[in-house]
């Protein structure tokens, strides 16, 4: 039966509106982009969440690592370790991102997002250029991963039927209690216990760090701006200044002539911890270079700085927030 | 000796109370102040894409009322005037449709109660006892009165003859708020019970379960009932949007995931006595009581368990039979002699499904899983009549 309600949807309403893409592509507009263009564009508009390096910073997602994790302990869900289709990707970033500006990216802007978000998870190299075309081309490592509920088979079958009521188990020991977590948000304050506090592994006793040595080297007013530019790049992990705090990364107030791995409170890897001497000129220009290379097994993400004026930069700006 | 609340004239018995235009949209008398939803900040990043918990450990019935019924938003709730209201319907149908607010009200309408249920309820339960209250334990879940229009109304308005034959084909939905939220649903469902609902318990829905108007999808997880609904696109696949991929998918112990598990299976827990709700009454009689919910139907029995799951006792159903796809109350009568409880609840539906234990669900999934939790629920109730949340052997 019709009532006659409504009224015919016009095709430039439908245009407007119907946004979404499907698995095979279908819905993309005419575009394209790739990760070099997309590294600017996503340090713009998504890494205050996401993080530069699409690595998450707090509580926000994490939209790369995380390969093979799946079945492990805690396994890291990402853009490339865990959804399935690409479509996924574009459409939500598309139609929902940024965060409080969603709908603004233009179709180019999205697919150098979309490719830089790939190119952090080493799924394409940064001169993919990603389109319309060639959207199908990328593979996403957990395409196959997913079976469609099973239930009816797995469970289900098994848990019907005539439940026990005496005698249905010899004994009964409790075997975790909440209290001990102490997670639960205090409701006569209103404030909730913190996280951290709840997985609180205690902190490892900082390591007596030797006095950083003195230094009263004149600074180079331009570098360290220059500097203080480049170091937009490290700011979703570090904080510097008076109210700084640890974040992914330790605060970097006094780090140049300071122990390697001795900010207290920080939690550092086995490798930083145990790597003796200091911060000085040398340490900190092989570091910035190719922080993995220089230090194998580091947690910090970053790749590294190409250029050797930045380093210089950076070094000079690290020391201008150390004295 | 005399009471004196009884012996002494008190003021409320003498003076005046409040005129009738004290309050022209009523709120709970101010000694109810503990009877709120509360948030667990750690969860979530930010509260404007997150969610908060249900008081049910202080409600009783079944009906829960809006403005204590759980919030989940994804870019915060949104304020949408009927005016400025517009629903879409397009894709694979005869005639692509807007309607206004207006036109839903001019179609013939129904009244379903039915509980909505977030897919990560209990979810942060699975590796071991952690929040310390049903409301956070069990609080993403709330029960009220629909009205609204069939989606089929809908639809069949639109035209179906478009999409050929029905059996592979699926309808995307998608809010009008910022995260759109968008999840792509089987036509047998669409077609089958689906609601699209501007009123709850008789009253507007409130701006934050999606004012004007959602989605109602009966028993299925709470994620597809689409709030500030804005655009339904019938298709020949699934969207395989961010909602029904990355989220809201059950990942097991050898790393493939579920997806698709949209059923919520059959749960419940006792609110009372619970960690919010202590006995503060000393030996004697008890009421111990809870709720009960089967996304496959009607709950036909729930057992309770003294004992952390030794012997059970058959409760009594709030109502004389469940309603389908609704919380259904329980009670059990009982006399406490104050000795300390494991108190358990167990819940089966007209399908015959038993709620299953923690173990029972882990074997199946492993430790991995986060959404779908419906594992039967320890309370230690202690001598002094306080309750924690415990996992038992």
């Amino acid at each position: 039966e019709k009532y006659g309600l409504g009224r015919t949807a016009l095709p430039e309403e439908i245009a407007a509106w119907d946004v979404d893409v499907q698995p095979d592509g279908t819905g993309l507009p005419v575009g394209s982009g790739n990760a070099f263009d997309g590294e600017e564009i996503f340090a713009e508009h998504c890494a205050i969440c996401h993080g530069d390096f699409a690595e998450g910073i707090d509580n926000w997602p994490k939209l790369a690592g995380g390969a093979d994790t799946l079945d492990h302990e805690d396994p890291l869900k990402t853009v490339g370790s865990y959804w399935p289709y690409l479509s996924t990707t574009w459409d939500y970033v598309n139609r929902s991102m940024p965060f409080g500006n969603a709908q603004s990216l233009s179709a180019d802007e999205v697919y150098a997002i979309v490719a830089y978000i790939l190119y952090s998870n080493d799924l394409i190299d940064d001169e993919f250029e990603l389109s319309n075309e060639t959207f199908l081309d990328v593979q996403m490592p957990n395409a196959g991963g997913f079976i469609i509920d099973d239930r009816e088979a797995t469970e289900y079958a098994h848990w019907r039927g005539e439940p026990c009521m005496e005698n249905c188990k010899d004994s009964v020991e409790v075997t975790m209690r909440a209290t001990v977590l102490n997670v639960t948000p205090d409701q006569e304050h209103g404030d909730a216990a913190m996280a951290e506090e709840a997985k609180a592994s205690p902190a490892p006793a900082p390591e007596a760090a030797p006095e950083p040595e003195p230094e009263v080297a004149a600074l180079d007013a331009e570098l360290v701006a220059k500097g203080e530019k480049v170091f937009k790049k490290c700011k979703s992990c570090h904080q510097v200044g008076d109210n700084a705090k640890h974040k992914t990364g330790p605060i970097l107030n006094g780090i140049y002539g300071a122990a390697i791995g001795g900010a207290e409170g920080f939690k550092y890897s086995k490798t930083m911890a145990g790597f003796g001497g200091t911060w000085d000129d040398a340490n900190l220009a092989g570091f910035l270079a190719k922080p993995k290379k220089f230090m194998k097994g580091t947690k910090m993400s970053f790749n590294g700085l190409k250029k050797e004026g930045d380093i210089a930069a950076m070094i000079e700006y690290l020391k201008s927030v150390s004295q | 000796t005399p009471d004196p609340l009884i012996t002494e004239v008190q003021d409320w018995a003498s003076g005046l109370g409040d005129g009738v235009d004290a309050t022209p949209y009523g709120l709970p008398i101010s000694h109810e102040g503990d009877v709120i939803r509360r948030n667990v900040e750690w969860l979530t990043a930010d509260t404007i894409s997150s969610i908060n918990f249900t008081p049910i450990h202080a409600l009783d019935g079944t009906i829960t009322p809006q403005g204590c019924a759980f919030e989940r938003h994804h870019s915060g709730a949104i304020e949408l005037k009927k005016e400025d209201y517009r629903l879409m319907i397009n894709g694979l149908v005869d005639n692509p449709l807007v309607f206004t607010y207006a036109d839903l009200e001019r179609f013939p309408r129904q009244n379903h109660i039915y509980f909505c249920e977030c897919a990560a309820n209990t979810g942060m339960e699975w590796a071991g006892a952690q929040l310390n209250g049903a409301q956070f334990t069990h609080g993403m879940i709330h029960n009220m009165e629909y009205s609204g229009v069939t989606l089929r109304t809908l639809l069949e308005e639109a035209g179906l003859d478009a999409a050929g034959d029905l059996k592979d084909k699926w309808v995307y939905v998608e809010g009008a708020d910022a995260s759109s939220n968008g999840r792509s649903i089987p036509m047998e469902k669409a077609l089958d019970d689906v609601l699209v609902a501007f009123k709850a318990n008789g009253e507007a829905l409130r701006k934050e379960h999606g004012y004007p108007v959602r989605l109602v999808v009966p028993g299925w997880e709470g994620n597809m009932w689409i709030k500030w609904l804005r655009r339904i696109e019938v298709m020949d696949g699934p969207v395989e949007s961010r909602e029904e991929t990355s989220k809201y998918t059950d990942t097991l112990e050898d790393g493939t995931s579920r997806k698709w598990t949209w059923v919520m299976d059959a749960k419940s827990v006792v609110t009372s006595p619970s960690p919010q709700a202590p006995i503060k009454h000393g030996k004697g009689p008890l009421v111990i009581t809870g709720m009960a919910w089967s996304g496959h139907g009607r709950i036909t029995r729930v057992d309770v368990s003294k004992d952390g799951g030794k012997t059970w006792e058959t409760a009594r159903l709030g109502s004389t039979q469940g309603d389908n796809k609704a919380l259904t109350r329980f009670y059990l009568d009982t006399t406490w002699d104050g000795e300390e409880m494991l108190l358990q609840s167990r819940a089966m539906d007209e399908t015959g499904y038993v709620q299953p234990t923690k173990a029972q669900l882990r074997e199946v999934r492993g430790l991995n899983s986060i959404y779908h939790n419906n594992c039967i629920q320890t309370w230690h109730v202690k001598a002094n009549g306080e309750a924690e949340n415990v996992e038992v052997s």
